[in-house]
């Protein structure tokens, strides 16, 4: 049991009239030979350090150790206490979240990538969020892992899923179209619906450039990863309210990756261009 | 194309910050400890490319030197290396390498010593997502990803040894999924390397040690649970 795109894996849910996740949790089955009750526990243990790595900075901030980042969590936490926050309970919880995976990874924690550890703040910050203001059971958000795993699977098979060959858009961009593809079955999304709001989010942050400062994985990843998560339930929303995506992610997914592959070298990765290339970038760049 | 598995979405678990710079930096170290055999005293880690440029932002150094004590990529000890080794006795030195540019850009070179003068050199590369290869024994190229039960085999190049090492294999049952002779020259010192999808057991190993061309053997089997 496999599928090869977006197209395959909607034929299969119909077909089985069951869940993204169910399909993928039968295809790891079946592709590595291990029981679902092995892989079910495995990614309960994936789901336990994505939470530890989105609490622990809020509670004890953490310097990086390039030095760029630290305690942003705390701060965007305080924040949302003060009853000042823009942003709405779930939206404000999703980039506290995002931004703490990368304060906690920056500076040494462990941590689950997702599909990177670039972009793992975004899949986490996104589940755990809902988790809390929808009271759901760590066995339904273990659940919706698999189909945020179906979703990145197809990015890495059909496209790339690294910032030195697709820029942020594949890292950031994948990661997001994971969660908002998660988000939308564990709010009772259709597989179509899923689908839709991934597509969503490629089509929205298409073109982004990779451009770590002084290449490091701390500016500008960690407000990415807090963009990606209000990008994937962003998407999610629009899916979930009914909203048609013409562009199946198949065709978005292919996109992407073309848009990827012209993005000049600069931009790749290479801390030559962007934000590690402004006059205060190369500045803190030489002092990391 | 390999079977992707959806814990490579969503993993490998690791210290942060880079799966690249420091999951994979320990990765390459736990396997050069697994296939040094004896008491390691001192280690000397050369960084090359972009490991060399950017090792201290990614904890490159912290996570070699506890691959090399055996912390997998997601130990939490890791952060602490430098302080367990010298508590441990364990002597390191970092060198970096910015001159050579024929070679992949997070590559490291690893030299473990004992007490009394055995010493081993592995290169191993990072390659992405935290996978990693080896890509040197001593001075000789080679060419495995420890993902698999793995056999090395230090041989003289003779006639006989490879029929010899099969030969011990297929009395144990086992079933080659890859094997390959590497060597400097003919007739010199030559690398058997022998990878199985399923578990390579130690007494194939030790009679494989027997044949009097055979320097050496080491048996690696695969981190469990797949963590990476």
């Amino acid at each position: 049991m496999n599928f090869k795109n977006g197209k395959e894996l909607l034929e299969l849910c119909d077909k089985g009239n069951c869940a993204i996740s169910d399909i993928m949790i039968l295809r790891e089955a079946t592709g590595t030979d291990r029981p679902k009750d092995e892989i079910l526990r495995r990614m309960r243990r994936t789901w336990d350090i994505m939470k530890d790595s989105a609490v622990s900075p809020i509670h004890s901030p953490k310097r990086s150790i390039g030095g760029l980042i630290g305690g942003e969590a705390r701060l965007l936490f305080e924040h949302q206490a003060s009853g000042k926050s823009l942003c709405g309970s779930t939206l404000s919880r999703a980039i506290t979240y995002a931004m703490a995976v990368i304060e906690n990874s920056s500076s040494m924690g462990l941590i689950a990538a997702a599909p990177t550890a670039g972009s793992s703040g975004i899949v986490p910050g996104v589940m755990l969020a809902l988790q809390k203001t929808h009271d759901l059971t760590d066995s339904t958000v273990v659940q919706a892992l698999f189909n945020a795993g179906a979703v990145g699977y197809l990015a890495m098979r059909n496209a790339t899923v690294s910032g030195a060959v697709g820029g942020c858009q594949a890292e950031v961009g994948v990661a997001a179209s994971m969660a908002a593809s998660a988000a939308a079955e564990l709010m009772g999304g259709t597989p179509q619906q899923c689908l839709n709001a991934a597509s969503t989010v490629l089509m929205n942050m298409l073109g982004l450039v990779c451009d770590p400062i002084g290449g490091l994985v701390e500016c500008p990843c960690q407000a990415r990863n807090a963009a990606g998560a209000a990008n994937a339930l962003t998407a999610a929303e629009l899916s979930l309210a009914g909203i048609r995506q013409p562009i199946p992610f198949d065709e978005m997914l292919d996109a992407m990756y073309t848009v990827g592959k012209h993005l000049p070298h600069e931009y790749r990765e290479t801390a030559l261009g962007g934000c590690a290339a402004t006059p205060t970038g190369c500045s803190l760049c030489s002092l990391s | 194309m390999s079977f992707i598995s959806v814990f490579d979405v969503l993993g490998p678990n690791m210290i942060g910050p880079s799966s690249s710079h420091t999951a994979g930096a320990a990765a390459i170290a736990l396997l050069a400890r697994k296939m040094f055999q004896g008491d390691l005293k001192h280690v000397e880690f050369t960084l090359y490319g972009s490991f060399a440029r950017t090792y201290k932002g990614h904890g490159t150094d912290r996570a070699l030197l506890g691959g090399i004590m055996g912390f997998a990529p997601d130990d939490s000890r890791i952060p602490d290396s430098f302080a367990i080794a010298e508590k441990d006795g364990l002597s390191f030195r970092f060198l970096t390498n910015l001159t050579e540019s024929d070679i992949h850009p997070n590559t490291v070179d690893i030299r473990m010593e004992d007490g009394s003068g055995r010493t081993l050199l592995v290169r191993g590369e990072s390659t992405g997502g935290g996978k990693i290869r080896i890509t040197r024994i001593n001075q000789v190229e080679v060419d495995f990803t420890g993902e698999y039960s793995t056999l090395i085999v230090i041989q003289q190049d003779k006639p006989g040894v490879i029929a010899h090492i099969s030969n011990c294999l297929s009395e144990k049952n086992v079933n080659i999924a890859y094997m390959k002779l590497y060597r400097e020259e003919k007739g010199s010192i030559a690398y058997s390397i022998v990878e199985s999808d399923g578990v390579l057991p130690e007494d194939a190993a030790d009679q494989i040690r027997r044949n009097p061309y055979v320097h050496d053997v080491m048996l690696i089997q695969p981190q469990q649970g797949g963590g990476l």
